[in-house]
């Protein structure tokens, strides 16, 4: 049996005008949900996912086999409770969990697009997850959640479908990439390509894997979502299974041999095409250019009620540019409220255990949704 | 509820909008949310008290009030409450300017140094006075700048700042103050509390 084929696709017909121009029609976008849609259709919260997340939000991953992105928030009696809420999430565009990305066959010619499949934006993922709403008679959804890119997505979002939210979660985000975040992403697309296996984007018809490329691209990355202190805390100068310095290159230390780890693991289930265009899609989000350098015009139509969240130690998308968004939010008296958490555990705080974080969610949404 | 909140509440007409500048752990907010149909909003320093606020459905902004209140926009609250606060400022001229400009309106309470007990307090035991309002030791008090009811109602007047009401607070009791019992009601309130506008 093919896990594969058990992925949940929705199939958008409407053709789909791209940034870049080009258009897209007939194209599979994969979601999976957690929880039931009420009666009234008013508890559905559609969450975003981050680079390297995909629509397996919760439970155990079918693909991966281990816990969802973002089990300790979402689930039973969790902070986005599943016995009370809708949770919908889909593989963004330029995925490679099932929705239509680079990994695909080009309808034209049936050879797999690698680079040839076009340049996606942050706008472009949004305007596609959008068909899920119709496609479960969604109306007006309870809440829209995301960190990191999906914090991105979650603010495009409002901006593109102000009546569609009652309430807006964007977390650990920002609403233009910063040139330290760009430098970071080329860095990693750099690893890629720079591997001798990735063959100008071709390696799946030439049976070849970029991984090694892919590998440096997630060890890079890794770092820039964990803080020094968390890494000192945790790694410090421990040695790998070994008494002493070995005098060679092998993984002496704690750090090196946890790094090499998260990138192997990560080259099984992500596709490196996919990593140059979701980073890429990051690196051209700027929401205040999209409206002529006024980043308060792209919420002006917008009702909802807003909570923004960041964290102390999360240096990639630091609280001040979380604090851009509350500013350019008051300055047209929107409902916003906001909130820094402190934890130790740098830019991946809102993925894992901080129990203010997710108290701060839970009683944001649960208040709002009796009030609602 | 504390007298002063009630106090407070008093002045402020249903349905208005309304920015609590050091709002704790929210209670006056709910109460005027409930009770006022007020459009309420918040901005508090502590995180703590930021998630107190959060789990009783107040929205609350974590943020300084010297720095964070020039986001918002002229006059675009109805009323700006500040509780207890200017004198914990460094430049409690340059808040109160703020408040003044982001609210149609401000009420300002204002813990009293002249009241008589602090009066006392300093001239029979020679220490720092230490009362209900003022409950913190000289070296762990938060408050830099001091003031009574009679300096914040000169104060505003010299700045041609407008006082709709000023209230005298001793325990349950409130009275007005004017100009022709400042000296009586800066002896025996323990709080001033001011409606203002420029």
């Amino acid at each position: 049996m093919n896990i594969e084929n058990n992925i949940k696709k929705l199939i958008v017909n409407k053709p789909l005008k791209l940034d870049c121009g080009k258009t897209i029609k007939d194209f599979p976008i994969a979601y999976e949900t957690y929880g039931s849609l009420n009666s009234n259709k008013d508890n559905a919260i559609l969450v975003f996912h981050a680079l390297t997340g995909d629509q397996y939000v919760t439970g155990i991953n079918p693909i991966t086999n281990k816990d969802g992105w973002w089990s300790y928030a979402v689930g039973p009696d969790k902070a986005i409770d599943t016995n009370k809420y809708f949770v919908i999430c889909s593989n963004v565009l330029g995925g490679c969990m099932g929705s239509y990305g680079p990994s695909n066959k080009d309808p034209d010619n049936q050879n797999i697009f690698g680079t040839n499949f076009p340049v996606i934006t942050i706008n472009d993922m949004v305007n596609a997850q959008y068909n899920l709403l119709d496609h479960f008679g969604i109306d007006k959804l309870f809440s829209i959640a995301g960190g990191s890119m999906g914090g991105m997505q979650v603010l495009q979002f409002i901006s593109n479908f102000p009546d569609k939210s009652k309430t807006v979660i964007p977390i650990a985000t920002t609403s233009s990439h910063s040139a330290q975040n760009i430098a970071f992403n080329e860095l990693g697309r750099q690893a890629i390509t720079a591997d001798s296996d990735w063959k100008d984007g071709n390696y799946a018809s030439n049976n070849k894997n970029p991984g090694k490329g892919l590998a440096v691209a997630r060890m890079a990355a890794h770092i820039t979502y964990l803080s020094k202190k968390g890494l000192q805390e945790k790694f410090g100068r421990k040695l790998q299974e070994r008494e002493d310095l070995k005098f060679g290159f092998d993984a002496d230390f704690q750090i090196e041999s946890y790094l090499r780890y998260q990138g192997s693991v990560f080259v099984d289930r992500f596709d490196a095409n996919s990593y140059l265009y979701i980073t890429r899609a990051m690196d051209y989000f700027d929401l205040a250019k999209q409206f002529k350098g006024n980043l308060s015009n792209a919420f002006i139509k917008t009702k909802a009620k807003f909570f923004i969240i960041s964290f102390t130690s999360d240096w990639l998308y630091p609280t001040q540019e979380n604090k851009e968004i509350v500013i350019a939010l008051n300055s047209i008296g929107a409902d916003v409220g906001f909130v820094e958490i402190k934890s130790d555990k740098g830019h991946d705080s809102f993925l894992l255990n901080v129990p203010d974080f997710l108290n701060a969610i839970k009683n944001f949404l649960d208040k709002s949704y009796a009030e609602s | 509820m504390k007298n002063e909140f009630k106090v407070i509440a008093d002045l402020i007409e249903q349905d208005k909008k309304v920015l609590d500048v050091g709002c704790a752990d929210g209670i006056l907010m709910k109460f005027l949310k409930d009770n006022k149909n007020t459009n309420i909003r918040g901005l508090e320093i502590s995180k703590d008290k930021v998630q107190e606020c959060i789990a009783k459905g107040l929205t609350v902004i974590e943020g300084n009030a010297e720095k964070d209140l020039k986001q918002f926009p002229n006059k675009s609250f109805d009323y700006v409450v500040l509780s207890q606060t200017l004198q914990a400022f460094l430049n409690p001229e340059l808040v109160l300017n703020e408040l003044l400009r982001v609210g149609k309106k401000a009420i300002v309470t204002i813990p009293n140094f002249g009241y008589w007990k602090v009066r006392f307090h300093l001239l029979f035991k020679g220490t720092m006075p230490i009362t209900k309002t003022l409950p913190d030791e000289w070296y762990n008090t938060p408050n830099l700048h001091m003031c009574t009811i009679k300096d914040f109602f000169h104060f505003v007047k010299s700045r041609d700042i407008k006082i709709f009401k000023s209230l005298a607070l001793n325990n349950l009791n409130t009275s007005l103050i004017n100009e022709g019992n400042l000296g009586i009601k800066n002896l025996f309130a323990d709080l001033g509390i001011f409606l203002i506008e420029k």
